[in-house]
């Protein structure tokens, strides 16, 4: 059981290094240096920086010297909390980015708890009920889940929501709560918010999940030791859930570590869409207007997130499942 | 006379697969849409009906036009309404509506705009209009802000979502059977290091690292270049499930007797992996890429869709998309969303096609 958290935790490290890597990358990959980049900006609104302020800054982010240089200079300072400034809003990138961090957060831990009460029970049911009205009912959700890209399923439920209820769905907050400071008022209206973009952002991953879980538990279903329990006489109730569920929950377990991730990113498409103030429509404007510092940290707390995540959904993985826990010991 | 079981016992491997995928109705219905679907990607220009990139102020949202079959006698003689410029009685603004009394006669196998077909230089299209005025157009699925005919657009741009498709998956095959073909016939060190990298891999946030990869690109690329570009970003996070589709079957398969046999009969490693292991799982591989496909294509739209994919002028699915992205210009032009409808058909059709051939890949089984 320590081995398997440990071997977790060095692969978390391992991808959050890599991750630190890409977003520097990304933060270098434009052509030209960015304090070019930066004094350029600067001249456009009217102010002019000085050969000293920019040979200091130069010396700051050690421009001019190897790729691993630069990076140790970038990554020695996001160690302490310093992520540089951004461009565009000529602030610090971290006052920029403020609490849409935790939208982010909170938005893809309520479409992972969706996920799971979704997919578990649906997909038990799909395969105890095996074509049976609502299994159809739920494959015909499922194979939407799958086909339709969920930016494309917020789209068309904006797009209904607007002609049909003549309402907006967008946003996580109403409009008098937006710039509201945070209390409880303000978080009642988020968790008001919180469920439309939640599913609509689970769907994708529900479906998928629903489906592993249906043939995992079908295969079991058809065992003989299944056909013994019900022959000594158990509960339909407990035949199903104490056995074959937990040994069919195996291949739908570890695929669930891997959801943490697709939510993150699908969030940034669906937050674009519907409006929502994570860092997802930030991300998208930063890279657009070449405001790197702002993206790359914005990539970079995201990829962090993840490996958190991927790794809080790992514990939860070997808590529910012993097989893990016991075949590294 | 030879029974079903006699033909069942001479068959060879490709024959059993295709009477097991033939018993898959979905994935068969599956395998026809896609066709259509390719048919159309490749003749779009043809059938496009008029010029994917001309705008025209005149033509702004016009609605989907529907093609009458018949003339007022009854004749076979297709035609569609043409339009009229109204003077605004309060802005004295010329304003385009459709004009139903104003028939426009089709014309088939007639010239449009040019161009190159199979190297080919031509400007034959199924439907052209015969004496149309300026801003007359066969408008099926209507127009854009632009005045840009949206099923010509949408014929373009099928051709171009659907080849990145391709292209994309030929990339992360390469990749998937390269690294987990290595990762299963050497083992230990390597199949360690592949391994984990693909652990690293998959747990990556991929949209925020494409966004940030295809930004980069420079600006002054060509179409082709930043259509090329972003089929190796995408590909680069999504060889892994090949790769584990590969080196699990590598794994299982080379426990196998024939295999066995063909060591001790002398073969090479390679002659044993190129000759005997890859075309016992080509069908295992196929499906896998059937299934792949459906994940590149969603991933080219939602970059294309975000404005960090293709760039205008190129013509794809997310970049018509990009267009109803604001619920306000849907209310307005409800017509927009019909660029979804391929998206999503393509998508199933891959699934079930997938499915089809996974359940089929293996006909013994």
């Amino acid at each position: 059981m320590i081995a398997f958290v440990t071997r977790r935790l060095l692969l978390g490290l391992l991808t959050t290094w890599l991750i630190s890597v890409l977003s520097f990358a990304i933060i270098q990959l434009p052509p030209g240096d960015f304090v070019d980049a930066y004094i350029a900006q600067l001249a456009s609104s009217g102010s002019a920086v000085s050969a000293e302020e920019a040979r200091s800054l130069r010396e700051l982010y050690g421009l001019g010297q190897p790729f691993y240089v630069q990076y140790g200079k970038w990554i020695a300072r996001v160690v302490v909390g310093d992520f540089g400034e951004s461009m565009e809003w000529r602030r610090p990138v971290i006052e920029v980015i403020g609490d849409r961090i935790w939208l982010t957060l909170a938005l893809s831990f309520a479409a992972l708890i969706v996920t799971w009460t979704l997919a578990l029970p649906i997909g038990i049911y799909s395969a105890v009920r095996q074509y049976s009205f609502a299994d159809y009912i739920f494959t015909f959700f499922g194979f939407i889940g799958i086909a339709v890209p969920n930016f494309l399923l917020a789209l068309v439920i904006m797009y209904f929501a607007f002609t049909m209820l003549g309402a907006s769905v967008g946003g996580l907050f109403s409009a008098e709560m937006t710039l509201a400071p945070w209390g409880w008022e303000k978080a009642w209206d988020l968790i008001k918010h919180l469920p439309l973009p939640a599913v609509i952002l689970a769907l994708a991953g529900t479906a998928q999940l629903v489906r592993i879980m249906r043939a995992n538990l079908l295969d079991e279903l058809r065992k003989p030791y299944v056909v013994t329990a019900r022959a000594k006489g158990l509960s339909e109730m407990r035949t199903v859930l104490k056995y074959p569920v937990r040994a069919a929950l195996n291949p739908f377990a570890s695929n669930l570590a891997y959801q943490f991730p697709q939510l993150i990113s699908g969030g940034i498409i669906i937050s674009i869409v519907l409006g929502l103030p994570t860092v997802g429509p930030l991300l998208v404007k930063s890279l657009v207007a070449k405001d790197m510092f702002l993206a790359g940290t914005i990539v970079l707390l995201l990829g962090v997130l993840t490996v958190i995540g991927t790794f809080i959904s790992d514990l939860v993985l070997m808590w529910v499942e012993p097989r893990l826990r016991h075949q590294l010991d | 006379m030879a029974t079903d079981a006699d033909r069942y016992a001479v068959a060879s491997q490709a024959q059993l697969i295709w009477w097991r995928f033939k018993r898959h109705r979905m994935a068969m219905i599956s395998m026809v849409v896609l066709a259509v679907f390719y048919i159309l990607a490749l003749g779009a220009d043809f059938l496009a009906t008029s010029d994917p990139q001309a705008t025209d102020s005149r033509t702004s949202y016009i609605a989907p036009q529907p093609i009458h079959l018949f003339d007022a006698d009854g004749s076979f003689r297709p035609w569609v309404a043409g339009i009229k410029g109204v003077r605004d009685v309060k802005t004295f603004k010329l304003v385009y509506t459709v004009d139903s009394n104003r028939r426009v006669y089709i014309e088939f196998f007639g010239h449009g705009y040019k161009y190159s077909f199979l190297g080919l230089e031509t400007d034959r299209h199924l439907m052209t209009l015969k004496d149309a005025q300026r801003g007359e157009g066969i408008y099926l699925f209507g127009t854009d802000l632009l005045g840009r005919d949206l099923w010509s657009r949408l014929a373009v741009a099928t051709r171009v979502s659907l080849t990145i498709g391709l292209v994309g998956v030929t990339i992360s095959l390469f990749l998937g059977v390269l690294l987990g073909g290595l990762s299963a016939v050497y083992g230990g060190v390597i199949d360690t290091i592949i391994q984990r990298a693909i652990e690293v891999i998959r747990s990556l946030p991929a949209i925020p690292l494409w966004l940030g990869l295809s930004a980069a690109l420079p600006n002054d690329w060509s179409v082709t270049q930043v259509y090329f570009a972003i089929t190796i970003i995408i590909s680069l996070l999504t060889w892994t499930d090949l790769a584990r589709v590969v080196r699990g079957k590598f794994l299982a398969l080379r426990e196998e007797d024939f295999i066995l046999a063909a060591e001790l009969a002398g073969a090479s490693q390679l002659r044993i992996v190129f000759h005997h292991l890859l075309p016992s799982f080509t069908s295992h591989i196929i499906a896998a890429v059937s299934l792949a496909l459906p994940a590149m294509i969603i991933s080219e739209t939602s970059l294309s869709f975000l404005g960090l994919g293709l760039r205008p002028p190129a013509i794809s699915w997310g970049i018509l998309l990009q267009d109803a992205q604001n619920v306000q210009t849907l209310a307005l032009a409800p017509w927009l969303l019909l660029s979804a409808v391929p998206v999503v058909l393509v998508i199933l059709a891959f699934n079930f096609l997938g499915d089809g051939l996974r359940d089929a890949a293996d006909p013994y089984g």
